[in-house]
């Protein structure tokens, strides 16, 4: 068993998470879509992005600011039937 | 012989769709879906890994094609996850056309009927034009043209399974019920004879993607596929 950070450092290392994809990631500091993708190395053309489930156009990337907790989708074309 | 026809408002000369997944390479891909001669070909969307280099082989092949995409929602449980899935193939593939999949059963990928007129009622309002995969049920089929469904795509037989079409006489009455909705039959042809019964049947088109992409040799299934869906017209 891993030891737990004291107790009152947990909580908030913890809500500095976000899940790309379903991978944690820490958010240092706060983010748009754009810099997210960017930090990440995300190609910008060719993917469509979802925050907790929500369909988020390209055309707010910039300035829609990820939270703490937040799901992120990123997704891309592939082949299909 | 020339048999053009229109979907929703887009004018096509094939009425053979045609899917992209599953083929050994993307040339054969490209080849077998030329050989077909289709117009639509359906693609889909997949999740992204941080820091990966994105396997963009098969759609660097695909966008070069003149043909018209047809996302799908393969994959989506739930009528939210469903919605989402089409806001983002909309804006990535820059169509309005959506095949909608809500499925209900992991084994045999079964449409969940209750979602999927959930989610076409939704699509609609948006502004899409949906194509719901569906099973061959005649009231599900009605709930569907009564949220705005201009497009019904009923299964024959289970996704993949190539049993052809298990209950004909539920096609036919979809056709006689409907007369005035394009019926394309989705999932479960096997054979080339499938589909020219599809199309006997009175169905507006096919699409098919296991069949040929599977096939030994699938530039000449999805030629044979396209000379079976004339054929069918024409019989």
């Amino acid at each position: 068993m891993s030891q737990r950070p004291n107790a009152i450092n947990l909580p908030e290392r913890e809500s500095q998470e976000i899940e790309v994809n379903h991978v944690p990631h820490r958010l240092t500091t706060p983010l748009s879509v754009t810099s997210l993708l960017t930090q990440l190395a995300h190609p910008l053309d060719g993917v469509a992005v979802a925050v907790n489930g929500a369909f988020v156009p390209k055309s707010q990337w910039c300035t829609q600011t990820l939270n703490p907790g937040d799901q992120i989708e990123v997704v891309a074309p592939m082949q299909g039937g | 012989m020339t048999d053009s026809w229109s979907l929703g408002d887009t004018h096509l000369q094939s009425r053979l769709m045609i899917g992209s997944a599953l083929y050994p390479s993307p040339q054969v891909m490209q080849t077998a879906i030329e050989a077909s001669g289709a117009d639509i070909v359906t693609v889909s969307l997949r999740r992204q890994t941080a820091g990966q280099n994105m396997d963009t082989n098969h759609w660097q092949w695909l966008n070069q094609m003149p043909v018209h995409w047809l996302p799908n929602t393969a994959g989506c449980y739930g009528v939210r996850e469903a919605v989402t899935t089409a806001h983002m193939a909309r804006e990535m593939f820059d169509t309005h056309w959506l095949k909608l999949e809500v499925i209900g059963d992991e084994q045999t990928l079964q449409p969940d009927p209750f979602g999927l007129v959930e989610a076409a009622d939704l699509l609609i309002k948006d502004g899409f034009e949906v194509f719901p995969y569906m099973t061959d049920d005649l009231v599900l089929a009605q709930r569907l043209v009564d949220v705005g469904c201009r497009i019904l795509m009923p299964w024959a037989s289970p996704i993949g399974s190539g049993q052809g079409i298990r209950q004909p006489q539920n096609l036919q009455l979809l056709r006689e019920r409907f007369p005035e909705v394009q019926l394309i039959v989705d999932a479960g042809l096997g054979r080339p004879s499938d589909a020219a019964t599809a199309m006997e049947l009175g169905c507006d088109g096919v699409l098919l993607n296991s069949a040929i992409a599977l096939s030994p040799d699938p530039t000449r299934m999805a030629q044979a596929f396209g000379h079976a869906v004339a054929a069918g017209r024409m019989g």
